[in-house]
C-alpha cells in the first residue's frame, strides 16, 4: 500500500453512524419487558434517615416495586480502588442506596421501578422520608477546623488522607535563603464535567445461569465488571458481561463505579426483568462526580535573576461526602508528582490534605490533578515574574529543563522514580512567540493602555504526564502509588480468511476516535487497507481485558498493544510466507503488506494471501497454529510527557469587567501524531474546557450544601460564541519510551489553557496593581477588583 | 386521558394515542422508536434534541406531542435522501465536526435551519447561530468549519 496511514488526517470511520442517528447510546437500548427505575435522592446535604414510607408509591398504578437501602443491606458499600495517601481505614464510599445517613445532597435513598419513566418519576413524589437534618460543611479547608460538623466517625476532622512528597527541610531552607519569596493562596474551583450524554445503566439477569448483562455508560467496562463482581456482588467475573455502548463523552466522570450501576443489577436480579435507569441532567449535576476543588497555599522562592530555588505547596483537596472509585488518586499522584512543571526546581515539598465535605464526590475531570498542578506552577512563575519585574517569558526560559537534560528526574524524587522522557520546551515557546508576534503585542498593549483599553497576554509553558502507567509504579506494591490493580493494555488482532481484520481492544473510546486511529496503526504496520480493518470495543464479551480510556493513555499504552500485536502477526506472516515460497524464514522481510525474500519484493506473498493460507491451514510449517490471530498485553516501561506553550490574548472591558479572549494560540508537542485531524480536535476541545474554567465555570454550593449551580441554566457550559478560532501550531519530539513515538493528547488542552487565560487577565489588570484573582474571572469579580483598586 | 395525535415524521404519518404531558422528544424516541434524537438536559439548554418542525428548528423537549399534532417533523434519520448524506451531515464528517457524537444530531439540524435562513453566514453569525446547542467535545471550531463547508456545498 503506497499511501501512509500513520500520521495522515483521515476522516473518522465511526462517523457515519453518528451523523445519521444510527448510533445506539445507552438510553437508545431497549430490551423486551424492560422496566424503568427512578431514584429518590436526598434533598439534604447531611442528614440521618429516620424512616422511609413507600406505601403510597408502591400502590401507584404502573409501579412494579419500590425499594429502600434496607432492601440491599446484603450488598457492601462500593469499593474505593485508589486508596492513595493513606486512605486505608476511612474510605467511606456510597452504598447502592443509603441506609442510615446521607453525606451529600443527591445520594440515593429509595428507588421506584415502573412500567415507564413518567410513572416512575410520578411515584417518587409519593415516597415519604423522615430526615433529621445535620449541620453542614462544604469548604475543602474549613471542614478540618475545630467545631466543624463531622461526616464520618472513622475520619476525625473530616480528614481522609494526609499525603506528603518531596523534601520539607530542604525546601524550607531554600525558601529561607531565597532572594525573593512569593506566597499566594490559590483556589482551584469545583467544576461540573458535563459530558453531553448523562450516565445510565440497563441490567438484565438470567436466573438459570445466574448471569448478569449490564449496559452502562462507561470509559472502563472491564474495571466495572471486576469491581461489581469481586467487590460488590461477590461472584466470579464470568457471571457478568458489561457492555459500554456508544458513549457520549465522559471527561473522567464515566471512569468510576457508581451506586446506580450496582442498583440496576440488584434490581434486575430481584425483579427478574431488565431494568433501565437513564440519568437526568439534574441528577448528573448532583450525583455524578465533579472535578478540581482545591484550596492551596503555595510559596515559591527564587534568586534575584529569576532562577527558581524552591516550591512549597499545601493543598486542601475536597473529595466530597463519600469517595469515588479513584478520587484519592487525583489530588495525590496525578497532582503532586507533576509540580515541577517544565522547570528545574531544586527543592519541592507538597502536602495534600484530602477532606470530606457535604458535597458531591470529586473525581477525575479531564486532566485530573495535572490541570490543578499546572495552574499552580504557571501562576507561580507569573507571580514571581511580577515580583521581580521580569518578563514572564524570560523567567520561563531561565528555568526550563534543557533538551540535553532528558531523561529528567524532578527534584526530591517527587515523580517517584520516573523521568521526563524528551522535550525541547524553548523551541515550542519560540514558535508560539513568533505566531503571536510578542514584541508587536507589547507595543500594541502599551498604546492601548494610553487609550484606556486593557489588553493582556498570558503564557502557559506546560508539561503533562500521559500514558498511565507502568503497573508496578502505579500499583499497590512497595513504593507504588496505591492504584488497586495494574495499568497495562491489550489488543487482539485477527486477520481473517478474506484478509479483513477485526481488532478488539481494551481501551474504550468515548469520542476519541479509536476505531480510526487504532485501525491506522494496523493499516500502517500490515499494509492492509483502512476500510478492511474493523475495530471493536466496549464489550467484556469479545474484548481482551483492558483498563479503559482516561489519562490520555489510549494511544501510548493501548496503541502500543496494537502495534506490538501487528509485529507478532508480521513475524508469523513471514514464517508462513517462507514456507509458501520454499524460502528460509530468516531471509524474509515484510514491507507494505507483503512478505518476501530479501531483495525480491516482486516474488512475495501479500498479507491477504498469507492470511488465507493461515486460515485454511492446508499447508503450514511444522508446529504452526492455524490463523493469523494474536493477543498482546502491553505494560509501558514509563509514562510519556507532552509539553508545549499556550498563549492567550485578552481584553478586559474597564467599564464592565468583561474579559474577551481576542486570540488563543497553542504549540503542542504530543510526540508523533497518528491522526493530526483528531489531534487538533482533541486540543480544540481541551482548550475550550480549560478557558471555561478560567472565565466562566464554577460549581457553587451554598452553606446548606445545596448546589446552586444545579442545572445548565445556572452553570456556564460555554457556547460557540464565547470563543475565537484557536490558532494551533506544533513541534514533534517523539518519546523514546515507545517505538511509535506517541505521547498522548486527550488532556493537553485542558491542562495547559487555564493558567494561560488567568495570566493574560492578570497581565491586563497589572496597571491596577491587581496580582491575583481566583477563578472564574467573571465580569463582576473583575469589575469589583478594578473598582477597589481605583478607590485605593 | 390519552389524546390522539397525527404527526408526520420524516414523511411518514403516525397516528398515536398519547398522554397530554408527553414531550415530542419522547414521542419520537419512545413511541415511534426514532432514537437518533438525543436528550442531554432537562432545562432546554443543550439542544441535543433539536428537530425540524414544519421546517423550523425546535427543541423537541420543549414541545408537547399534542402541540405537534398535524405537524411535519424531520429528525436526523430523515435528513439524507436516496441513500445519500445531507450536505450538512457530510460536512460534519469531512471537517471532523464531531467527537462523541451525542450533540451531533441536534447540532446538524440546527445548522440545516441556520443555513436555510442564512445560506452564507459569517463566522460570527455561525457562532451566534449555534448558541442554542451545546457541544462539550469540539470547542466548536470544527463545527464552524463544517458549517462553512456545508454552506459552500449546498445549492442556494
Amino acid at each position: 500500500m503506497a499511501t501512509k496511514t500513520f500520521g495522515a488526517s483521515i476522516k473518522r470511520k465511526e462517523d457515519p453512524r453518528l451523523i445519521t442517528g444510527e448510533a445506539k447510546y445507552l438510553d437508545d437500548v431497549r430490551l423486551p419487558g424492560m422496566l424503568y427505575a427512578a431514584i429518590l435522592r436526598s434533598p439534604y446535604a447531611h442528614a440521618r434517615i429516620k424512616n422511609i414510607n413507600t406505601e403510597k408509591a408502591s400502590k401507584y398504578p404502573g409501579v412494579v416495586a419500590v425499594f429502600t437501602g434496607q432492601d440491599f443491606k446484603d450488598l457492601p458499600a462500593l469499593p474505593c480502588a485508589w486508596q492513595a495517601g493513606g486512605v486505608k481505614n476511612n474510605a467511606n464510599t456510597p452504598r447502592v442506596l443509603e441506609i442510615d445517613k446521607v453525606t451529600h445532597a443527591g445520594l440515593g435513598v429509595a428507588v421506584v421501578v415502573a412500567e415507564d419513566r413518567y410513572i416512575a418519576e410520578d411515584a417518587l413524589n409519593l415516597i415519604e422520608v423522615d430526615y433529621e437534618p445535620l449541620p453542614v460543611v462544604v469548604d475543602a479547608e474549613k471542614t478540618t477546623f475545630p467545631g466543624a460538623p463531622q461526616l464520618h466517625e472513622n475520619a476525625p476532622n473530616n480528614i481522609c488522607m494526609d499525603w506528603s512528597i518531596g523534601d520539607a527541610d530542604g525546601t524550607n531552607q531554600a525558601l529561607g535563603e531565597a532572594d525573593v519569596v512569593v506566597k499566594q493562596r490559590l483556589v482551584n474551583q469545583r467544576l461540573i464535567p458535563n459530558p453531553m450524554e448523562p450516565r445510565g445503566c440497563i441490567a438484565q439477569y438470567m436466573p438459570a445461569s445466574e448471569e448478569f448483562t449490564v449496559w452502562m455508560t462507561s470509559q472502563t467496562p472491564h474495571i466495572m465488571r471486576l469491581l461489581m463482581t469481586a467487590f460488590v456482588f461477590g461472584i466470579p467475573e464470568t457471571k457478568m458481561r458489561v457492555i459500554a455502548p456508544q458513549i457520549g463523552g465522559g471527561f473522567g466522570t464515566k471512569i468510576s463505579l457508581y451506586p446506580e450501576y450496582c442498583l440496576m443489577a440488584a434490581l434486575a436480579r430481584k425483579i427478574g426483568k431488565p431494568v433501565k435507569w437513564a440519568e437526568t441532567r439534574r441528577e448528573n449535576y448532583i450525583a455524578t462526580s465533579h472535578g478540581r476543588d482545591h484550596v492551596t497555599d503555595m510559596e515559591v522562592g527564587a534568586k534575584r535573576d529569576g532562577t527558581i530555588t524552591a516550591l512549597k505547596v499545601k493543598t486542601f483537596a475536597n473529595l466530597g461526602g463519600v469517595l469515588a472509585t479513584i478520587g484519592p488518586g487525583v489530588p495525590t499522584t496525578l497532582y503532586g508528582r507533576v509540580l515541577s512543571g517544565a522547570y528545574k526546581i531544586p527543592h519541592i515539598y507538597c502536602n495534600v490534605i484530602g477532606t470530606y465535605t457535604n458535597t458531591a464526590m470529586v473525581d477525575a475531570y479531564r486532566g485530573a490533578g495535572r490541570p490543578e498542578a499546572t495552574y499552580l506552577v504557571e501562576r507561580a512563575v507569573d507571580l514571581l515574574a511580577n515580583e521581580l519585574k521580569m518578563d514572564p517569558v524570560e523567567v520561563r526560559r531561565k528555568n526550563f529543563i534543557q533538551p540535553n537534560e532528558f531523561p529528567y528526574a524532578p527534584a526530591d524524587n517527587i515523580l517517584a522514580g520516573l523521568k521526563y522522557d524528551s522535550g525541547d520546551y524553548e523551541k515550542a515557546l519560540n514558535k508560539a512567540l513568533e505566531m503571536v508576534n510578542y514584541e508587536g503585542f507589547r507595543k500594541e498593549q502599551e498604546q492601548a493602555r494610553k487609550q484606556g483599553r486593557y489588553l493582556g497576554i498570558g503564557f502557559s509553558t506546560y508539561i503533562e504526564i500521559c500514558g498511565a502507567a507502568p503497573s508496578a509504579w502505579i500499583g499497590v506494591g512497595p513504593g507504588g502509588q496505591g492504584w488497586g490493580a495494574a495499568m497495562w493494555e491489550s489488543a487482539n488482532l485477527r486477520v481473517h480468511l478474506t484478509g479483513k481484520v477485526i481488532l478488539t481492544i481494551g481501551t474504550q473510546s468515548h469520542g476519541q476516535g479509536h476505531e480510526t486511529t487504532m485501525a491506522q496503526i494496523v493499516a500502517e504496520e500490515l499494509g492492509i487497507p483502512l476500510e478492511d480493518i474493523t475495530v471493536q470495543l466496549g464489550d467484556t464479551l469479545g474484548t481482551p481485558f483492558g483498563y479503559g480510556t482516561y489519562a490520555s493513555r489510549s494511544a501510548a499504552v493501548g496503541g502500543m498493544a496494537v502495534y506490538n500485536s501487528a509485529q507478532k502477526i508480521k513475524e508469523k506472516a513471514k514464517r508462513l510466507a517462507a514456507h509458501m515460497l520454499e524460502a528460509a524464514p530468516e531471509d524474509m522481510e515484510f514491507h507494505a503488506g507483503k512478505a518476501f525474500v530479501k531483495g525480491s519484493p516482486d516474488k512475495g506473498k501479500t498479507i491477504q494471501e498469507v492470511a488465507g493460507a493461515a486460515a485454511l491451514a492446508y499447508s503450514l510449517p511444522p508446529g504452526m497454529e492455524p490463523f493469523l490471530d494474536d493477543v498482546t498485553y502491553y505494560d509501558p516501561p514509563e509514562c510519556t510527557y507532552p509539553f508545549g506553550t499556550h498563549i492567550c490574548v485578552v481584553e478586559v472591558d474597564a467599564d464592565t469587567g468583561q474579559v474577551k479572549v481576542l486570540r488563543y494560540l497553542s504549540v503542542d508537542d504530543v510526540g508523533k501524531r497518528i491522526n493530526p485531524l483528531i489531534v487538533d480536535g482533541q486540543i480544540h476541545g481541551g482548550i475550550a474546557q480549560g478557558v471555561a474554567q478560567a472565565l466562566w465555570e464554577g460549581a457553587v454550593y451554598d452553606e446548606n450544601g445545596q448546589l446552586t449551580s444545579g442545572s445548565m441554566m445556572d452553570y456556564a457550559v460555554p457556547k460557540a460564541s464565547f470563543f475565537p478560532d484557536f490558532e494551533l501550531g506544533s513541534t514533534e519530539t517523539p518519546t523514546p519510551n515507545n517505538p511509535m513515538g506517541v505521547k498522548g493528547v486527550g488532556e493537553t488542552g485542558t491542562i495547559a489553557s487555564t493558567p494561560a487565560v488567568v495570566n493574560a487577565v492578570m497581565d491586563a489588570l497589572s496597571p491596577f496593581g491587581i496580582k491575583h484573582l481566583d477563578m472564574p474571572l467573571t465580569p463582576e469579580k473583575v469589575w469589583r477588583a478594578m473598582r477597589a483598586a481605583d478607590m485605593s | 386521558m390519552a389524546q390522539t395525535v397525527s404527526i408526520t415524521v420524516n414523511g411518514m404519518a403516525y397516528i398515536r394515542d398519547v398522554e397530554p404531558r408527553l414531550l415530542l422528544t419522547h414521542f419520537l424516541r419512545d413511541v415511534i422508536g426514532l432514537t437518533g434524537t438525543n436528550v442531554g438536559c432537562d432545562t432546554s439548554q443543550c439542544g441535543a434534541c433539536t428537530v425540524l418542525m414544519d421546517g423550523v428548528a425546535v427543541k423537541s423537549c420543549t414541545v408537547l406531542a399534542v402541540q405537534a399534532d398535524g405537524s411535519s417533523v424531520t429528525t436526523i434519520e430523515g435528513l439524507g435522501s436516496d441513500g445519500k448524506l445531507h450536505p450538512v451531515q457530510n460536512a460534519f464528517w469531512e471537517k471532523h465536526g464531531l467527537q462523541c457524537g451525542f450533540c451531533t444530531p441536534g447540532m446538524i439540524i440546527t445548522v440545516v435551519d441556520l443555513l436555510n435562513r442564512n445560506p452564507h453566514p459569517t463566522d460570527e453569525e455561525i457562532r451566534h447561530g449555534l448558541e442554542g446547542t451545546l457541544c462539550r467535545c469540539t470547542g466548536y471550531q470544527n463545527i464552524v468549519e463544517a458549517v462553512k463547508h456545508a454552506a459552500e456545498a449546498m445549492p442556494v
